[in-house]
Formats: structure tokens, C-alpha cells, sequence
């Protein structure tokens, strides 16, 4: 029953129920990309009411506390329901396809991991509209801020992050089995593209970290209801436990919204560059070096919490060290560039942008890591700066990298190149015009998350806000572009860009609904 | 993985109603938990919460229940290949490592706490005059009897680690027992696995049962120690930071104990409608796997919570 069953491909069921039930990789695939838009959104419109409100100094549209809840809900909006489920469509989309399987390992799961997601945030959000008000104890949500003092909302806020926690969990078992198990023949470890090995050890990384925020969450539900002491000292805990236990997750977490990165601008910039990638194997090492540093440099967001010096001191150190797995990376990208024949397509100027102004976040990085100067720098708006530079044109940007280069692949379209340029340099210009001047207002001593400022730091904050604003609004322009290229446009061939490499793209455009159902010839499998 | 030449098809199923359901008795539990909480905190009537929680439990539970039956079900048909079976087992085996980093957190926040918090506020380490000046009697001792603040958190009387280093106390020293217990059924466990590859099912299912007992008789033990910590030795989930880690590291590994005893429960039913296969048997060995795991987590239990 099972092999004639097998043989002959379905279609996609119709209607609801397609998206709803669907166990097909790619479908999961399109369901997490347009919840992670959906978010991008919403988690957008948090940032323009936090501009909004520092477009002035004083107090003008919204009262301190919701101007904290906004600033929370920015955060773990972006954090857990943009960038991470964008990638984990990417992955769900590409993976499959890149190393010639017929889907994901477990199917089921898969659905699963998706599902939780929509209904863990709509658990979250919720908070906004019930009288104790949202989270509003900032995204790193540290104790007593989140235990002693929180509003009542915070149970959902916990109960939310374990979800979370729980579909990435799955998403990440079903992404190492599917790498490890699923490769066609011919497919060693070595050929996998960058962005199969990135991925592979961004969920390694979500496996060892998710579960320790699930912990430390916990300890905040029994501090919180049933009277513990973890993170309150009259009981013989302490506060600062909680941080320790915290960035001992949150450090890790954000290579997990980096890693996928580098494995896209690792396609994208050997296609545009029409060169191979140069130092693929010292790619593959450079990444692995780089997760496991991040489970030794945690302490280094709690330098001004008290630690002996000892801890200081490595802690600087070991951050330092990292620098050197991503110098290795970002010379390898700009040597893959050197001396190519270079076109500039959306993807492309998108990739570059990303090593231009995540390099920049990295350098800001190394200063936020020296110890001594951190003791200035610590939780003002530089530190604002920094992060968002690596996340904003660092992971955001190669996620939009990612979906031009992707998207005739995904959808049998050419997208629209003119507004797909228009996108890229308004994001471009905006997103410099928004973060730029923080790294001054921060090193002035703007503390962060507040609603008010002094005088002095008027006029790049109303700057940063023009940013804000120009950037939010360029983000509309991917959805248009994005409807457009859905619906129609020029037809795309199966190569798309000249200089494309890998399995997906010896797939028509539109890519089948099943792909692989039996393996790929092992001579189209190349070394990267 | 799989040789080119006799390629089998990846068994891919058809679109499932399993998944979408299960996220809506999980959230429905979740948000019903939430509630409950809110409501007890704030001394309200959570029993319409309570409804919530229970149907969603109900729901999540049938749900699974059906997607573990169809997977049986799939596999006797012979529809998984030996490709997805493998993916099963680095499904588990990576479950379980996500499992081992959970207990890791709980770990760590009882090592930081003995090893740093608790020294810094008797004011050792240079770390300024914050305890001396708060709490200036504190001492710092582990297991921590008499709290920094005792009007708030008042300590337990008592602390469950050893007392005395003497066969007499061993003997009368419940988690010793529960040690060997634990130790016992990993052994017990191992031994139906080798009926089962032998072919043995009345090995099989006499091993499990005794398994299976082991870890009911383990879990009735944990039952009267925290009997005796509540009732006796004033040792309570509010009794400060030595309660605290005390009852979330044993809690959760009890909790752990519990789901592994069903599962190894499930696997004994299974065993006795003749599910397994000599060959041919991962979620027998999964549980299996499981409970070895539940088993290591105590040792360290036993190390850093009971003896040290």
C-alpha cells in the first residue's frame, strides 16, 4: 500500500485546511516567514510609539509605564517572533531542498513547532489589553524587576517563553535530525552549503540554551507564586543569579539570530560575486569556534553588576577572542568579492550592507567589551546602538537578503528589482539615520529605556526618530514587493541567478510542492 | 546515508489535524495554569480557570494519545523506513540533551548560590559592606538553616543532607534507598531490553514490571520524605534558598521519575499485546533511555544535593 501510495505526488490540500494540518516543509516554511512578518509588524509598531515618544524630550503621547511595556514587548517580539521564526522558515524552506531530502525529518513535529508559536504570542500580546498592563520589565526581564515588582501579567509573560521555548526545542531536534539523517547520497558533511552547517549549529545552540531559559523562567514562576527564594537575598538567594543564569542563555541566543545569517551572505555573496566562497572549511571551523565561545563570555552584559576581577578579566578576554572566528568570516566574504564579477541585485546590496554595518556592530562590540570602558558604556544608549546594529543590518538584513534571493525560487516570479532596490535604500539609509546617532547619545550618557532625556540629547534623538520612522515605513515596500511577486511578474527560470550554486536551484521555479521524493544525482553535488 | 542503488522512500505523511490540536489543549492548559495562579494570588474563584486547564489537559493528552497510536500503527504497516527511524532516535537522543541542559540550569543556580551568593552576603570576598550592613548575624553555612531575613523566609529546622557519616544513619537514610533503588531499576531495565533482544518476552515483561515497581516505589519514598520535610523539619518551598533548590531540583527530577515510569508503564502494556520486535523496537529503548538518564540526574542529586 505504502509504495504505491508514495509514488505519485499530491498537490497541496485546499483552502484553510492546507495551512492548518500541513506537514509539507515548505508550507511550514511559508507559515513561519509570514508569522515572522506579521511580528516584524507588530513588533515594529512598538518601536515607532518608543520613537514617537523620544521625538522630543518631555512627555508627550504615552505614560512611563506603557513606554515600558513597549520597550519589553519590542524586544521579545522581535527576538522570538521575528528574527528566530524567520530563519527557522528559511531553514524549513531551504534545508530540505539544499541537501536533497524529501522533507524534514519529522514531519508532524514540524506542524507542531510552527502552531505553538501563533497561539504563545497571541498568549503574550494579550497582556497589552488586561488591566495590569503588559510585561514591562525590559526583554531581559531581570529579578526582582520580574519577580518582586512585576505586574500580575507576568505568569502569561512566563507561561509564554516556555512555549516559545518548546517550539524551538522541536524545530531544532527536527532540523539536527533532518541534517544529520537526511542528506542524499553523495552529500557529505563538507558539501553541505554554509547555511545547512550554520544551522546545524544554531539549533545545537537552541538545544543547549532554550531549556536553561525554560529554568530560569521557572525560578521566576516559583519565586513569584510559590514563595522561593532564588533571586531574593533576605531569603539567601540573589538577584544577580538570575542574570547569570539568564545571559547564560541570552549570550548563545544571539548567535542563533547570527549564525543563519552567515550562512546566508555565505550563498549570497559567491552567486553576486560570480567567485566560489573563499575558506569554506575555515567557514565551517570559524562557526563552530564561535558557538562554543558563546557558552564562555556570558558575564560580560554584567560587568557593573559586581563579579570578582577575576571573572571581569576573563570574561573581557574570551569576549575579545570572538572577534577572531568573525574576522575570519567577514575575510572571507570580502575575499570572495575581490576581484569578482560582481551585479548588484537586491540580495546582493542587501549582503554587503550586512558586512559593512554588522562589521561596524561587531566593532562596537569590542568596545562594549572592555571592562573598564564598559563601566561607561553599560545600559546606555551605545550599548542600544550596538545590538541593534548587529540585529537590525545584521540579522534583519540578511533575512531580507535571504527572501529577494529566495523568493523566484519560492514562488516561479522575478520580484519587482526596481522596488526591490527602493526597499533596500530607504531600509539602508533609514536604518543608519535611525541607529547612528544612539551610539553618540550613548556615549554622551543617555541612559537606555526611558520615556524622558535631558536637553542636551534633543537633537539626536529627534534625528534617530526621523530614522525610525523612514525605516518602519520602507518595511511596507517588502510587502508590496513580496504580494507583487506572489501574484505575478517575469517568469522565473530554474537557475534564477547566473551564478547560483547548490541543489535547490536544479529544481524548477516554483519549486514542486514535494521535491526529493528519491535523491538527487550524486553528480550534481559539488564541493562549495 | 541511504545506498543509492536500493533507495526506499521516505515515508512523508499526509496532512495531519494531530499537530493543530495538541498547540490548542497545550495553550488552553497553559493559559487555564495561567489564570489559576493569577486567581489564587489574588484570592479569587479559579474554578472556571480550573475548567479551562482541565479541558485543555484533556485535550492535549488524547491528542497525543492518538499521535503515538498512529505512529505505532504506521510503523506495524511497515510504512517507516530504517532512514526514519534514525531520525526517531537522533530525535530522542537530542530530546534528552535538552532535558540534561535544563536539569544543568537548576545545577548551576545551587552551585552559584553554595559556592558564591551565599558567602558574599556573610561578607566574604571583598563584595562591600551590603550583607554586613542588612543582615550583619549572617552566617554563611550550607545546608542554610537561619535565613539573611528570618522575618521573611524563617528557615526549615532541619536540612535533609547527611547528618552523621555512619551505616546507622545510612540504613534509616531515605534517599540512600532511594539510590539504590534508582540504580537498581537502570540495571532491571537493561535486563529487559536483553530478554527482548533475545526474544524473551516473558523476560521482557517480568524485567519491566519489576522496573516499573521500582520506580512507584521510589516515587512513594519521595512521597514520605517530603512528608517529613513539610511536616517535620519545617523544610517548605518558602523556607529560603536551601528549600528553594532543595524542592526544584528533586521536584523536577521527581516529576521526571514520574513521566518515565509511564512511559516505561506504556512500553510494559506494549509488551504485553506483543509490540516489540527483536529487532525492530525504538520506543522501548527510548524509554529505556529515558530512564537512564532520570537515573543519572539523581546520582548527581544524590552527590551535590544529599551528601556534599
Amino acid at each position: 500500500m505504502s509504495a504505491a501510495h508514495d509514488d505519485h505526488h499530491h498537490g497541496p490540500a485546499k483552502g484553510l485546511s492546507r495551512w492548518l494540518f500541513t506537514t509539507n516543509h515548505k508550507d511550514i516554511g511559508t507559515l513561519y516567514l509570514w508569522f515572522s512578518f506579521a511580528m516584524f509588524l507588530l513588533g515594529g509598531t512598538f518601536a515607532m510609539v518608543i520613537r514617537a515618544e523620544l521625538f522630543q524630550p518631555g512627555l508627550q503621547l504615552v505614560d512611563p509605564n506603557f513606554f515600558n511595556q513597549m520597550t519589553t514587548m519590542h524586544g521579545l517580539v522581535m527576538v522570538f517572533g521575528a528574527v528566530m521564526p524567520a530563519f527557522v522558515g528559511l531553514a524549513n524552506w531551504l534545508i530540505p531542498m539544499m541537501i536533497g531530502a524529501p522533507d524534514m525529518a519529522l514531519p508532524r513535529m514540524n506542524n507542531w513547532s510552527f502552531w505553538i508559536l501563533p497561539f504563545a504570542f497571541a498568549m503574550l500580546s494579550s497582556t497589552l489589553l488586561m488591566d495590569a498592563g503588559a510585561p514591562n520589565f525590559g526583554w531581559t526581564f531581570y529579578a526582582p524587576l520580574s519577580t518582586t515588582y512585576a505586574p500580575e501579567t507576568v505568569t502569561f509573560f512566563i507561561f509564554a517563553v516556555h512555549l516559545m521555548g518548546a517550539s524551538s526545542i522541536m524545530g531544532s531536534i527536527n532540523i539536527i535530525a533532518t541534517v544529520l539523517n537526511m542528506r542524499a547520497p553523495g552529500m557529505t558533511m563538507m558539501k553541505m552549503p554554509l547555511f545547512v552547517w550554520t544551522w546545524l549549529i544554531t539549533a545545537y545552540l537552541l538545544l543547549a540554551v532554550m531549556p536553561v531559559l525554560a529554568g530560569v523562567v521557572t525560578m521566576m514562576l516559583f519565586d513569584v507564586h510559590f514563595g522561593t527564594s532564588f533571586f531574593n537575598a533576605a531569603g539567601g538567594g540573589d538577584p544577580v543569579l538570575f542574570q547569570h543564569v539568564f545571559w547564560f542563555f541570552g549570550h548563545p541566543e544571539v548567535y542563533i539570530m547570527i549564525l543563519p545569517a552567515f550562512g546566508i551572505i555565505s550563498a549570497i555573496i559567491p552567486t553576486f560575486a560570480r567567485k566560489r566562497l573563499f575558506g569554506y572549511d575555515s567557514m565551517v571551523y570559524a562557526s563552530a569556534s564561535i558557538a562554543f565561545l558563546s557558552f564562555i563570555v556570558w558575564a560580560h552584559h554584567m560587568f557593573t553588576v559586581g563579579m570578582p576581577i577575576a571573572g571581569e578579566l576573563f570574561f573581557m578576554y574570551a569576549t575579545m577572542l570572538i572577534a577572531v572566528p568573525t574576522g575570519v568570516k567577514v575575510f572571507n566574504w570580502t575575499a570572495t568579492m575581490f576581484r569578482g564579477s560582481m551585479s548588484f541585485e537586491t540580495p546582493m546590496l542587501f549582503a554587503i550592507a550586512f558586512v559593512v554595518l554588522f562589521t561596524m556592530g561587531g566593532f562596537t562590540g569590542l568596545m562594549l567589551a572592555i571592562t573598564p570602558a564598559d563601566f561607561q558604556y553599560h545600559d546606555t544608549y551605545f550599548v542600544v546602538a550596538h545590538f541593534h546594529y548587529v540585529l537590525v543590518p545584521g540579522a534583519v538584513f540578511s533575512i531580507m537578503a535571504a527572501a529577494y534571493y529566495w523568493l523566484p525560487k519560492w514562488t516561479g516570479h522575478m520580484y519587482d528589482e526596481r522596488l526591490g532596490k527602493l526597499h533596500f535604500w530607504m531600509s539602508f539609509i533609514g536604518v543608519n539615520v535611525l541607529f547612528f546617532p544612539q551610539h553618540f547619545l550613548g556615549l554622551a550618557g543617555m541612559p537606555r529605556r526611558i520615556p524622558d532625556y535631558a536637553l542636551q540629547f534633543a537633537d539626536f534623538n529627534w534625528i534617530s526618530s526621523i530614522g525610525g520612522f523612514m525605516f518602519g515605513a520602507s518595511q511596507l515596500i517588502l510587502l508590496v514587493v513580496v504580494i507583487k511577486c506572489i501574484k505575478g511578474g517575469k517568469k522565473a527560470t530554474a537557475q534564477v541567478w547566473e551564478g547560483a550554486q547548490g541543489l535547490e536551484w536544479t529544481l524548477e521555479s516554483p519549486a514542486p510542492y514535494h521535491t526529493f521524493t528519491t535523491p538527487p544525482d550524486p553528480k550534481l553535488i559539488h564541493a562549495q | 546515508m541511504a545506498s543509492a542503488g536500493s533507495h526506499e522512500t521516505y515515508y512523508v505523511p499526509e496532512q495531519t489535524r494531530l499537530p493543530f490540536f495538541a498547540s490548542i489543549g497545550l495553550i488552553l492548559t497553559i493559559f487555564g495554569l495561567g489564570n489559576v495562579l493569577n486567581d489564587i494570588r489574588a484570592s479569587e474563584s479559579s474554578s472556571f480557570s480550573t475548567l479551562i486547564a482541565v479541558t485543555g489537559f484533556l485535550l492535549l493528552s488524547f491528542i497525543l494519545f492518538q499521535w503515538f497510536s498512529t505512529v505505532i500503527r504506521e510503523n506495524h504497516a511497515g510504512m517507516n523506513s530504517d532512514q526514519l527511524k534514525r531520525s526517531y532516535v537522533w530525535g530522542m537522543a537530542w530530546f534528552i540533551f535538552s532535558e540534561v541542559m535544563f536539569f544543568a540550569a537548576f545545577f548551576g543556580a545551587l552551585f552559584y548560590v553554595r559556592n558564591f551568593a551565599v558567602p558574599w552576603l556573610s561578607g566574604e570576598g571583598g563584595k562591600g559592606p551590603t550583607g554586613e550592613v542588612l543582615w550583619p548575624e549572617f552566617q554563611a553555612v550550607w545546608p542554610l538553616i537561619e535565613n539573611p531575613n528570618a522575618a521573611i523566609f524563617e528557615g526549615p529546622h532541619e536540612s535533609m543532607a547527611v547528618h552523621e557519616w555512619s551505616l546507622a544513619f545510612f540504613a534509616k537514610y531515605l534517599p540512600f534507598w532511594n539510590t539504590l533503588i534508582l540504580l537498581t531499576s537502570s540495571v532491571t531495565v537493561h535486563f529487559a531490553h536483553t530478554a527482548l533482544k533475545a526474544s524473551n518476552r516473558k523476560g521482557l515483561i517480568q524485567w519491566l514490571s519489576v522496573t516499573v515497581a521500582l520506580g512507584l516505589l521510589f516515587l512513594s519514598l519521595q512521597v514520605i520524605e517530603y512528608t517529613e520535610a513539610y511536616g517535620h523539619y519545617g523544610l517548605t518551598l518558602d523556607s529560603g534558598i536551601y528549600g528553594s533548590t532543595f524542592f526544584l531540583l528533586t521536584g523536577f527530577h521527581g516529576f521526571h521519575v514520574t513521566l518515565g515510569t509511564f512511559m516505561l508503564s506504556v512500553m510494559l502494556a506494549r509488551a504485553i499485546k506483543g509490540h516489540f520486535k527483536p529487532d525492530d523496537h525504538f520506543g522501548f529503548e527510548a524509554a529505556s533511555w529515558y530512564w537512564h538518564f532520570v537515573d543519572v540526574v539523581w546520582v548527581g542529586l544524590f552527590f551535590f544535593v544529599y551528601l556534599l
